[in-house]
């Protein structure tokens, strides 16, 4: 009487797979909940076509042209003016460090020339460190100028009145892997290091060893240093790794400092590696560690300007994005190796995951529980 | 008499709504081995916990070695050897790296030495470099025994040490016991074994969390005033059917081809077996009541709170 399938036994073995699934509260409420939240999250703050987004005028003398230029382009949507009267020397430290997305220079003599008739010109710099951002706002400005005038000066289109010259900054040639291989290096170390750090503790809970360890003089300081640090130096690997593959495989420039490169790194791993430490305190088993990981693992991904464009969400999301360490050392990691910033530039970068390796260090403290209870 | 080595009163500890030790208090005097016992579940390995800093108690004080088991977690566990249930050293370390680790942990030096000298009297030298994962249970008590004292601790606490041991291992384990308890260490094992349990100087029995016998054997034995009589005879079997439930019998438990009978009330419990012995043509004997009697006896007496 052995059948291949009986309804009898695929029901016992249906029947105790859900309750199981039930027991397991945390999988249970990820299941439902999770792709809830991750559909709203990122159905609203994922842009791919960025408007409004952030730039600097460097104009000298503010006249009505100036205005009207300023005005025409913040009409097409993609330019939203936070830094309306910036010097040279702020405006390039700006962009440098991502605070904004482009540059307008308009030079002291372009109303006179204008009212005088001769040709002008403006500068548009953008920061094309990732070349996705920039394209739709280039695109509108062959007809931005002659509106622009058009309106203010009543005339219809000077003939070749206003050249607007744009300079793509950092990748002239918009190359994509520019913007896309440093920002891998912080999404490989993250899934390793956060991974592998969070099952230090719920393995020893579950092998058993937790209790032996415990019930020896280890101070909670001396355990979590003894199971991160081992994974600084796996994470170093990966670090020459990829930096290598960068540089020689895809030809990724590297400008600024490898100090101020590896220092950053280093801070970045160390606030990942000890945020995987404090999953493993507040997880029961390795699956539920593996779990919380992910959880934190794709808003990263989503949130942190590494597959769509930072600027480009709403400012809300952009603000959920600061709590990312990942969105930080992208920040960094694209100012130093494509723009050539220095630690002064980056210093924000460097103070927040300064602040999120101490922050993540105490709550792994206080949440470390020293008996078994 | 100098201080005692652990010293408690009204240890309690609850998980959630389930009291799972109740108001335990106990003492233990320096070099003295007890046997602490009890049926699964009891509250054995919780009441351990608790005295050598892993649990913090709901309720009760007390002191191990001299130091407050609420403040001075941190002192006890350097005295403290602690050899867990399971076997909970790392069993993809070998058995060298594992002692390493130990010595390493408590600060022995030098800890080259410290863990050459115990692989020897291990007689573990030859096999150092084997992964602890693929010893075999008697083995790894042995080595887990190794490595709690290693550190030369005041106190021992055993969890259930002999559990799936084969019986020479288990007694070459209390020799080492007894050994180290003449060396001036206290010893508190918990067993469910009775030979074991009469291998101790006094016993502790915990049931549903209480505590409620202890002494030497022989005083637990004589205070749980149990008579018990031995049937001997072709048809045991039948007279065990008689005797269950009847008047003054407690216990009914074929050993063999002999009956043990057990009661409280000693003179019904005579009456009723010589009727029965008659009926059965069994013969019937006074006998000496044993600790494991005793303990049935007080497992079946305890109230039973986890129901």
């Amino acid at each position: 009487m052995r059948r291949l399938f009986s309804p009898t036994r695929l029901r016992a073995l249906l029947v105790k797979e859900s309750i199981q699934m039930r027991r397991d509260r945390l999988t249970f409420a990820m299941m439902l909940a999770v792709p809830l939240v991750q559909l709203l999250l990122f159905g609203f703050a994922i842009n791919t076509d960025p408007r409004e987004l952030p730039a600097a005028l460097v104009a000298p003398t503010q006249d009505r042209f100036t205005r009207s230029m300023v005005s025409a382009l913040e009409l097409t949507g993609y330019y939203r003016f936070i830094a309306p009267d910036a010097t040279a020397d702020a405006a390039e430290r700006m962009i440098a460090r991502g605070d904004v997305s482009f540059v307008v220079t308009v030079p002291s003599d372009f109303g006179r020339r204008i009212e005088r008739g001769d040709p002008a010109q403006i500068l548009i710099e953008a920061d094309a460190t990732d070349p996705s951002v920039a394209s739709g706002a280039i695109s509108t400005l062959s007809t931005v100028a002659a509106s622009a005038l058009a309106r203010e000066a009543g005339v219809t289109p000077p003939q070749p009145a206003v050249e607007i010259v744009v300079h793509r900054r950092y990748n002239p040639e918009g190359i994509t892997q520019y913007n896309i291989v440093p920002a891998l290096l912080g999404v490989i170390l993250q899934l390793t290091m956060v991974m592998m750090t969070s099952m230090a503790l719920t393995r020893e809970t579950e092998r058993g060893t937790m209790e032996n360890l415990l019930s020896m003089p280890a101070t909670p300081l001396e355990i979590m240093l003894g199971k991160v640090l081992p994974y600084l130096v796996v994470g170093a690997v990966q670090v020459v790794v990829v930096l290598l593959a960068a540089r020689v495989i895809f030809g990724v420039p590297l400008i600024g400092s490898l100090a101020l490169i590896l220092g950053g790194v280093l801070l970045f791993v160390l606030a990942l590696v000890i945020l995987g430490y404090v999953i493993s305190t507040v997880s029961r088993t390795q699956m539920q560690a593996m779990q919380v990981t992910f959880f934190f693992f794709l808003p990263s991904l989503m949130l942190s300007g590494f597959m769509f464009p930072y600027r480009g969400m709403p400012q809300w999301a952009q603000w959920l994005g600061e709590i990312f360490p990942l969105t930080h050392f992208l920040r960094l990691i694209r100012s130093v190796m494509l723009k050539g910033a220095d630690a002064a530039t980056v210093a924000d970068s460097l103070a927040a995951l300064t602040a999120f390796v101490l922050v993540f260090a105490l709550m792994a403290l206080l949440r470390f529980r020293r008996t078994l209870d | 008499m100098s201080d005692p080595a652990i010293s408690v009163t009204g240890l309690t500890k609850r998980f959630g709504t389930r009291t799972v030790v109740d108001d335990v208090t106990l003492e233990v005097a320096k070099g003295e081995i007890l046997g602490f016992l009890g049926p699964n579940g009891s509250g054995k390995t919780t009441t351990i916990r608790m005295m050598c800093g892993l649990l913090e108690p709901d309720e009760g004080k007390g002191q191990v070695l001299g130091l407050d088991i609420l403040r001075q977690r941190n002192a006890i566990k350097r005295r403290v050897g602690y050899m867990t249930q399971k076997f909970s050293f790392y069993e993809d370390l070998t058995i060298e790296e594992n002692l390493r680790f130990v010595a390493g942990l408590y600060g022995m030096k030098p800890a080259r030495a410290v863990v050459r000298d115990t692989l020897a009297d291990l007689g573990l030298t030859t096999r150092k470099g084997q992964l602890a994962g693929s010893l075999s249970g008697g083995w790894k008590q042995r080595l887990a025994l190794a490595a709690c004292v290693m550190h030369k601790p005041d106190l021992l606490m055993l969890d259930e040490p002999t559990a799936g041991v084969d019986p020479k291992a288990r007694r070459e384990f209390w020799d080492e016991i007894h050994r180290l308890a003449v060396g001036g260490l206290t010893v508190l094992v918990s067993t469910h074994y009775m030979d074991e349990a009469e291998r101790c100087h006094r016993i502790a029995y915990i049931s549903y969390g209480k505590l409620i016998a202890q002494g030497t054997v022989g005083e637990v034995v004589r205070d749980a005033a149990l008579t018990t009589m031995v049937l001997t005879g072709p048809r045991v079997a039948e007279a065990a059917q008689q005797l269950r439930g009847a008047s003054g019998v407690d216990q009914v438990a074929p050993f063999g081809n002999t009956l043990h009978v057990v009661g409280r009330d000693g003179a019904a419990l005579r009456a009723t077996v010589a009727i029965v012995a008659e009926a059965t043509g069994c013969r019937a004997e006074a006998s000496e009541t044993s600790l494991e009697d005793v303990f049935i006896q007080l497992m079946g007496q305890a109230t039973d709170n986890m129901a």
